[in-house]
C-alpha cells in the first residue's frame, strides 16, 4: 500500500508492507517509527474492529519503506490498516492498485486530518498514481491538484466503498469563505515618506529599514505591504498554501492561502528563524515564503539569527545540514526590518532619551552593522502630527498595487519572469540598468564625495532602477540616482 | 627619558606612587582638595597623604625616577626648569604641576601659546547634538590652525578630539591617570591616532592608576593650556564647570555652548552662560574670543545651491531631521526632498546618519549671510 511522508515541505513516498503468517499473535512495525508510528498498532486493531472488520490473530510484520527514512506521526494508519485489509483478504487488492492512502485513525473507526495533504498530493500526481484517498477534512484541500481522484474518507468503513471500485461521496464540503481583507494602505495617514519607501521596496523587491520612535506607523506599514504587492500566481499561491498545511495550518475549505506576512519576535533563535531540529522543520523565512517577512527592533536580534537571514536573502531558499543529511527549504521573502533611532526608542536627540552616549553609540554600531551589505533602503520616520493624524486617509492600497504593478512588469520584460530589480546581477547591472549621460556623470563624479564602495553603489543603482521604473521610465535619470542615493545604507559613526 | 630635572622627575613618580593615598585623604571632595594638595612640596605632600611612611615613599620615588631617566622608554617628560615647558601652565601659580610625561609630538606641546590652543570639555554622556557641535567646533577651529585640547574622555571630549583629527589639525589629550596608556579604555583607537599626530600628556609617571582625584586634577591643566575654555554640553554638576571654574581661576576666557532650555543635558551651559560665559556659537566666536574681534577667517561657503535646495537647508536650520520633516517644513514634495538631499550631501552641506536621520554641516551659502551652529 503506497503512502506518503512529510520531508521538510515535500512529500516522499513510503511504501506499507504487510506480512502475515501462522504463529503466536503478534504485531510489529519496522522501518525507523517513531512512538507514534509504534502506537498505531493499538489504533489500527481498535479501528479495524470497531469498524466491523476482523484483526487477524496470527503474526503481523508492517514495513514502512525506505527503511532509512525516519517515519514520524500516525499518518500511517490507514495505509497500514488498508494493507492488513487486503492481506487477510478481507478486501480485494485489485480496484486499490495506483491508490495512495494517508490518514490517522481513529478508536472507533474515524479518519482525522493531517498536516501537508496539499504537498502529498502534488507528490501523487507527479508519480503518476490514479487516486488519493485522504481524511475528508483534508480533501478539499488536495483537491486544489488536478489529476488524481480525491477520495474523501470519513471513517475506516468506507475503503469497502473504494475497494468495490467507487469513490465515497464524504461530507457535504464546507462552504468556502472569502479571503478575509488585507489591511488597507488608508489606514496610513499623513507619512508621505514612509509611503514612498514602501511603494520602492514593493517594486523593486528591495530589503528596507525604517528607523523610527514608536508609534511612527512602521509596523502599521509593514503589515500592509502584502497589500500593494502584486497578487499571487496560481503557481506561487500553491506553495504558498503547501507551505502553510505542512506547518499545521491547512486549508479547510479548498482555498489557496493569501501572501505572508511573518513578524518573529526578536527572541526568535536562529532556528526557529530559518529552521531547523532533525528532521528539519520550517522556520519563519520559510513561512515567509513568497510574502514579507517583517523584522521588528532589527538592533534586537542575535548576531546568530541575522547571520542565518544572509545565505537565504541571497539565494531565495535556506539548506539545513544536519547529520542525517541536508534539506533545502523555499525561502523566497521580502525583508522589510524596523529599529528604533536608540535603545530607549525616543532617539539620542529627543531631550526624552535617557540612553547614555556609550550605549547609544553601540546601538548604532550594532544596528548599522546587521545584515549591513542586504540592506537596499533606509529611511527615517517620525511620529506622524496630531493634523495629519486627524486628516483625510491617504491613497488606498489598490492606487498603489497598480503602480507596483506596472513597475513589476517593466522589470519583468528586462529581466524575465518572477525576477525583480533587487536581484539584479553585477553584469545584469552593467548591461541593462539603462544609466542616462546625467546619471552615469553623477555616478562618476559623486563616487568619492559619497565615500561608497562598488557593491555599495550596485545597490544605488538597483533602487535608482526601481526609481525610474516606478516613473515608467527606460532609462535611468540623475534624479533617480539622487533619490537612491539619499535613501542608501550608511555606515554608523 | 630625558628633558627633566631629578626633582620634578621624583615628584612625577610620587604622585603615581601615592595616588591611593591622596585618594584617601581628598575623600568625596577631590575637586576642591585634590588642587590645595598638589600645591604642597614633594615632604608636605607625603607627610599629608602617608604620615607613617611618608620616608620611604620619598626614597622609592627618588629611586624610581633615577631607574625611569636611565630608560630610553617611547615617551618624553618635560618640566618646569628644563626646556620647552608650556608657558600656559604658569598661571596655575603654585598648583603648577612638576613634571610632565607624554606620549607622541613633544613639540606641540613645548611650542604651546595658550593664545594658539581652544580647551573643549563637556559631558561623557552628551547628546547627538552636543557631539555634533564639539565635533564642529573643534573641526573649524583646527582647520584654522588652533590646538585642540581636551581630556579622552567619552561623549565631547572624544568628538572634539575626532573633529580636530578629520580637519587633519593638532589635538593634545590630557589625561588623568598615566599617559602611556588610553584612558577610558574605549577610547584606544582615538588614542593610538592622537599619539601619532598630537601629543597625550598628564602629570602622573607612566603606570598610574586611576583615581576619582586625577580627573580634577587633570582639568586645571586643561583650564590652563587653553587661551579659551568652551564648555560645549554639561549638566548641572558635570566636571566640566569643575574645568570652567579652574579656566577663570588662571585667568583665562570660559565661553559655552547654549541647549535647549528644556533639556537636561545643557542645564550647566545655560547656567553658565547666566552667569556671564561669553557665548560659543560656532568656530567664529571662539575665534573672537581668542584672537579678539574681527580676527577670524571669513566661513568657507559651497557651490551654488537650487531654490529647492536653499529651502531643504531652511528646513534643516529648522530644527527638521527626517526627510517628511524636512519635506513638510521646505513645501517640496518627498521624491524632490531627497533628490535635493543627495545634491546637498555630495557638496557638503548636510550628512545622513545611519539611520536615515539628516543633519546640517556648518559650510555655509555663497552670498549668504552665515548661520548659526
Amino acid at each position: 500500500m503506497r503512502t506518503l511522508a512529510i520531508s521538510g515541505v515535500e512529500a516522499v513516498p513510503v511504501d506499507a508492507e504487510i506480512d502475515i503468517h501462522r504463529g503466536l499473535p503478534a504485531f510489529t512495525i519496522v522501518g525507523l517509527p517513531d512512538a507514534a508510528v509504534r502506537e498505531s498498532r493499538e489504533r489500527v486493531r481498535a479501528a479495524l474492529v470497531n469498524s466491523g472488520f476482523d484483526f487477524p490473530l496470527q503474526r503481523i510484520t508492517a514495513n514502512l519503506a525506505p527503511a532509512d527514512l525516519r517515519k514520524a506521526g500516525p499518518g500511517y494508519d490507514l495505509a497500514i490498516a488498508a494493507a492488513i485489509l487486503v492481506a487477510s483478504d478481507q478486501l480485494a487488492g485489485a480496484p486499490l492498485d495506483g491508490w495512495w492512502l494517508a490518514g490517522e485513525l481513529a478508536l472507533d473507526g474515524g479518519i482525522r486530518p493531517l498536516p501537508g495533504a496539499l504537498a502529498m498530493a502534488e507528490r501523487v500526481e507527479r508519480e503518476g498514481g490514479r487516486g488519493f484517498a485522504l481524511p475528508a477534512a483534508n480533501a478539499p484541500e488536495a483537491g486544489l491538484i488536478e489529476g488524481p481522484a480525491i477520495a474523501p474518507l470519513g471513517s475506516l468503513a468506507d475503503l469497502r466503498t473504494l475497494a468495490a471500485g467507487e469513490i465515497p461521496a464524504g461530507p457535504a464540503p464546507i462552504a468556502s469563505r472569502s479571503a478575509p481583507a488585507l489591511p488597507d494602505l488608508a489606514d496610513l495617514k499623513g507619512q508621505p515618506g514612509l509611503r514612498r519607501g514602501l511603494e520602492i521596496a514593493a517594486a523593486g523587491g528591495h530589503a528596507a529599514l525604517v528607523v523610527g520612535p514608536p508609534g511612527a506607523g512602521k509596523s502599521l506599514a509593514a503589515r500592509r505591504l502584502p497589500s500593494i504587492l502584486p497578487p499571487l500566481s496560481r503557481r506561487e499561491a500553491i506553495e504558498v498554501t503547501r507551505i502553510a498545511s505542512v506547518a499545521g495550518r491547512p486549508s479547510a475549505d479548498g482555498t489557496l492561502a493569501p501572501r505572508p506576512f511573518r513578524a518573529p519576535h526578536h527572541t526568535i533563535s536562529a532556528a526557529g528563524l530559518v529552521g531547523g531540529s532533525s528532521p528539519p522543520r520550517p522556520g519563519e523565512i520559510t513561512l515567509a515564503h513568497r510574502g514579507v517577512l517583517f523584522l521588528d527592533e532589527l538592533g534586537e536580534f542575535s548576531r546568530a539569527s541575522l547571520e542565518a537571514l544572509r545565505q537565504p536573502l541571497e539565494d531565495g531558499e535556506v539548506t539545513i545540514s544536519r547529520a542525517r543529511g541536508a534539506t533545502t527549504l523555499p525561502a523566497d521573502f521580502q525583508l522589510f526590518a524596523a529599529a528604533n533611532p536608540c535603545p530607549c526608542g525616543y532617539g539620542a536627540d529627543s531631550p526624552r532619551c535617557s540612553c547614555t552616549a556609550e550605549r547609544v553609540r553601540a546601538y548604532a554600531a550594532r544596528l548599522s552593522g546587521a545584515l549591513a551589505d542586504r540592506i537596499d533602503l533606509v529611511l527615517a520616520v517620525e511620529q506622524p502630527s496630531a493634523a495629519a493624524l486627524s486628516g483625510d486617509p491617504g491613497e488606498t492600497s489598490a492606487e498603489v498595487a497598480a503602480r507596483v504593478l506596472d513597475a513589476r512588469e517593466a522589470q519583468r520584460e528586462r529581466l524575465g519572469p518572477d525576477r525583480v530589480n533587487a536581484s539584479m546581477t553585477d553584469a545584469e547591472i552593467a548591461a541593462s540598468a539603462g544609466l542616462d549621460q546625467d546619471a552615469r556623470a553623477a555616478l562618476v563624479s559623486g563616487h568619492d564625495e559619497y565615500g561608497l564602495s562598488g557593491r555599495g553603489w550596485n545597490r544605488v543603482i538597483k533602487v535608482a532602477r526601481t526609481c525610474a521604473d516606478l516613473d515608467g521610465s527606460r532609462a535611468v535619470g540623475a534624479d533617480h540616482v539622487a533619490e537612491a542615493l539619499a535613501l542608501r545604507r550608511r555606515e554608523a559613526g | 627619558m630625558s628633558g627633566a630635572c631629578a626633582e620634578c622627575l621624583r615628584r612625577g613618580q610620587l604622585l603615581s606612587l601615592l595616588a591611593a593615598n591622596i585618594d584617601r585623604s581628598v575623600g568625596a571632595r577631590a575637586g576642591e582638595r585634590a588642587r590645595d594638595l598638589l600645591a604642597l612640596g614633594d615632604r608636605e605632600l607625603a607627610v599629608a597623604v602617608a604620615p607613617t611612611d611618608w620616608k620611604a615613599a620619598l626614597a622609592t620615588a627618588g629611586a624610581r625616577a633615577r631607574q625611569a631617566a636611565a630608560e630610553s622608554g617611547t615617551g618624553w617628560v618635560m618640566c618646569p626648569h628644563g626646556p620647552g615647558y608650556p608657558t600656559g601652565l604658569d598661571a596655575l601659580g603654585r598648583s603648577q604641576p612638576h613634571a610632565l610625561f607624554g606620549r607622541g609630538d613633544a613639540g606641540i606641546v613645548a611650542g604651546l601659546d595658550p593664545d594658539r590652543a581652544v580647551t573643549i570639555v563637556g559631558s561623557r554622556r552628551c547628546g547627538a547634538y552636543g557631539r555634533q557641535v564639539a565635533h564642529e567646533l573643534a573641526r573649524e577651529l583646527a582647520a584654522a590652525g588652533i590646538v585642540v585640547v581636551s581630556g579622552l574622555a567619552l561623549g565631547i571630549d572624544s568628538a572634539a578630539h575626532e573633529g580636530a583629527l578629520a580637519a587633519g589639525g593638532t589635538t593634545i589629550a590630557v589625561l588623568g591617570p598615566g599617559a602611556d596608556r588610553a584612558y577610558p579604555r574605549s577610547a584606544v583607537g582615538l588614542y593610538r591616532r592622537i599619539c601619532a599626530s598630537g601629543a597625550v600628556l598628564s602629570e602622573l609617571a607612566p603606570g598610574a592608576a586611576t583615581f576619582r582625584w586625577v580627573f580634577p586634577a587633570r582639568n586645571r591643566l586643561m583650564a590652563a593650556l587653553g587661551g579659551v575654555t568652551v564648555v560645549v554640553e554639561a549638566a548641572e554638576r558635570s566636571g566640566s564647570l569643575i574645568t570652567a571654574e579652574m579656566a577663570i581661576e588662571a585667568g583665562r576666557t570660559v565661553g559655552a555652548v547654549p541647549g535647549p532650555v528644556t533639556s537636561w543635558r545643557s542645564s550647566g551651559t545655560n547656567r553658565l552662560l547666566g552667569d556671564g560665559a561669553a557665548l560659543v556659537r560656532d568656530a567664529r566666536d571662539v575665534l573672537d574670543l581668542l584672537l579678539g574681534p574681527g580676527s577670524a577667517p571669513p566661513q568657507p561657503s559651497g557651490p551654488a545651491t537650487t531654490a529647492e535646495g536653499a529651502a531643504v537647508l531652511a528646513a534643516l536650520d529648522g530644527g527638521a531631521a527626517t526627510a517628511d520633516a524636512i519635506a513638510a517644513a521646505a513645501g517640496v514634495g518627498f521624491s524632490a526632498t531627497l533628490i535635493a538631499l543627495a545634491r546637498l550631501e555630495r557638496d557638503g552641506y548636510v550628512r545622513g546618519d545611519h539611520g536615515g536621520r539628516w543633519t546640517r554641516t556648518t559650510l555655509a551659502e555663497p552670498g549668504g549671510a552665515g548661520r548659526l551652529i
